[in-house]
């Protein structure tokens, strides 16, 4: 696969000397869906306004179909989009004027057939007459998305664009992006929702005080993290652990009716079978087992907190 | 030169000026007419002629400025501090445009608004005293250049303004004393001698001077000086926003 988007040792320090991003480098592949997931504060923003011009980087570089973001910015900015976090836009202007305004700004020739074909996906044709400060919140933010699809972006940047939303409007959300992939545009978001970047994403990067921590296809992760839990639950509850079950490393649950069994899904045995026969052998009665996928979320507390220690 | 990008910051930025088009044309033509019933009748009943010019016929340059130069600032410094207060600037800056796209964008739209504007004086002060001008392409020339370099003072002041207080700060109070003081409704020739030394310090008296001079071929300082003055004023402005973008001070972080 292509890369569209290359960053080298990207580091941004702002005006008062915090060091927002400390060294990312990142390959975006032509087509993908990209989720930067990170708690807030991380340089998810920081990161886009970088690529995006909106703050000048403090040294490292950028590429953009092969253009460098300062040297050629015309050429790097003419193939980007950017749906920002904040909602932005001019109240008392109409929705088709704002988004013309948008195409023209960004040096393509006027094309209301365009715009109109924008405006449908997006629902909002309708609404094309209508000022901004008569839409709701959810049509405003749509409205930034067409103004970033108005000039026909091949790479389009989504800075949290469900933080805040009702569920329906995720819904709708994730459909766009899935449309717009489907389109060919290679598709960049930042999140701190983990249950949008496992929806959405194809990659997953996580990002923490600057830095990219991984980035990696989505199942990979799961699977490479992803480490299964089953616990027996007892019908009567114990004290202590017996001694013949020490090898399992077993956890007793605080009200000590249920054990808890970690295990890794890729190991060539998982240890279920002996673990069982000798819960039985310990005179044990089972009430039930249950087993539990350790979600995207556990694994993203995991190498937060590592990172933070 | 992304030349789609100007008219599209051109258009848009007009777009609002035409939006209350009824308002923009009805206010000059009211302030006019004040100036005229007040400083013409009240004041020019008792001074009544400077240098063969009736005093409401002398007054008319002055007028003209005092109106273009504050529009010119206002229309400049909001059209570009709006953007950052909205927040809407970042499309401007993720936008393949450089900074001379952006000035002519803004500064050309909002001196077409102060141009107009005191056109609509021009017209309006013309069915009040009589009016003759002397140097018709002059006049055109130090209109359209005032308009220009004001325009360019507006967008620093737009963008270095960080609150709506600030905005109004450098019209107020350094932009109006000096056009009150540059001879606007008076001759500088009328002041005591040690006045008439301290004036020649005040950069709207040139200002002023070589508009008026397009009129009536009335000078108080001459009139190459004037064109002189102006042409450096909106060379200093350029020259500081030439900077501004190149350091991208208060707009890019
Ligand atoms: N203009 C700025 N000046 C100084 N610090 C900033 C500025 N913008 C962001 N920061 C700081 O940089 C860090 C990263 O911010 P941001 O990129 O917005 O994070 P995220 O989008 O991941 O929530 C935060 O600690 C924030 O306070
Ligand atoms: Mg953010």
């Amino acid at each position: 696969m292509t890369t569209i988007l290359s960053i080298r040792d990207l580091r941004k320090s702002y005006a008062d000397g915090f060091e927002a991003l400390k060294g990312v480098s990142l390959d975006i592949r032509e087509g993908e869906i990209l989720a930067l997931l990170g708690p807030n504060g991380a340089g998810k923003t920081t990161l886009i306004s970088t690529i995006c011009g909106i703050t000048t980087p403090t040294s490292g570089s950028v590429t953009v179909g092969g253009h460098d973001i300062q040297e050629e910015f015309r050429a790097a900015r003419q193939m980007i989009g950017l749906v920002p976090q904040e909602i932005a836009l001019e109240p008392f202007e109409k929705v088709m004027n704002t988004v013309r305004f948008s195409r023209g700004l960004f040096g393509k020739r006027a094309n209301d057939g365009r715009i109109e074909e924008v405006l449908r996906k997006l629902s909002l044709w309708d609404k094309r007459r209508n000022a901004i400060k008569e839409l709701s919140g959810g049509m405003k933010r749509r409205v930034l998305i067409a103004k970033a699809l108005a000039h026909d972006p091949r790479v389009l940047f989504l800075d949290e664009p469900t933080a805040g939303v009702d569920v329906e409007l995720r819904k709708d959300m994730w459909e766009i992006v899935a449309e717009l992939k489907a389109a060919g545009v290679t598709i960049i978001l930042t999140t701190h929702y983990i249950e949008e970047a496992e929806a959405i994403a194809d990659r997953i990067g996580v990002i923490n005080k600057g830095e990219l921590l991984l980035v990696e296809d989505k199942a990979k992760l799961m699977a490479r993290m992803g480490r299964k839990q089953l616990d027996v639950l007892l019908t009567r509850p114990i004290s202590t652990i017996p001694a013949s079950l020490a090898r399992h490393n077993l956890l007793l649950g605080a009200a000590g009716d249920v054990l808890i069994y970690t295990y890794d899904t890729h190991a060539d045995r998982t240890g279920i079978t002996t673990l069982l026969n000798d819960v039985a052998e310990a005179g044990l009665v089972l009430r039930d087992v249950v087993t539990r996928q350790s979600s995207l979320e556990e694994i993203f507390v995991t190498l937060v907190k590592g990172e933070t220690q | 030169m992304n030349w789609a990008a100007i008219a599209a910051i051109y258009r848009f930025e007009m777009a609002r000026f035409f939006r209350t088009l009824a308002q923009s044309f009805i206010s000059p033509v009211l302030s006019t007419s004040l100036y005229f019933v007040v400083f013409g009748t009240a004041i020019g009943s008792r001074i009544q002629e400077i240098e063969g010019v009736s005093y409401g016929a002398f007054i008319v340059p002055g007028l003209i400025m005092l109106s273009v130069v504050m529009l010119s600032i206002s229309n400049a410094s909001f059209g570009i501090y709006f953007p950052k207060f909205l927040g809407t600037v970042y499309e401007l800056l993720s936008a393949p445009v450089n900074f001379i796209e952006i000035v002519i964008g803004y500064v050309g739209a909002a001196a077409t608004k102060a141009l107009f504007v005191g056109l609509v004086i021009l017209v309006t002060a013309s069915f009040f005293v009589d009016l003759r001008i002397e140097h018709p392409f002059a006049m055109a020339a130090f209109l359209v250049l005032t308009c220009l370099s004001f325009s360019l003072l507006g967008f620093i002041v737009g963008i270095w303004a960080s609150n709506f207080e600030q905005m109004s700060l450098v019209p107020q109070l350094v932009v109006t004393p000096l056009i009150f003081l540059g001879g606007t409704f008076y001759s500088i020739s009328m002041l005591p001698p040690v006045w008439q030394t301290v004036t020649l310090f005040n950069p709207v008296v040139y200002l002023i001077s070589g508009f008026r001079w397009s009129f009536y071929g009335l000078a108080d300082v001459p009139v190459g000086l004037s064109l002189l003055a102006i042409a450096g004023f909106t060379g200093l402005c350029l020259a500081v926003i030439w900077w501004i973008f190149r350091t991208g001070w208060r707009i890019r972080s």
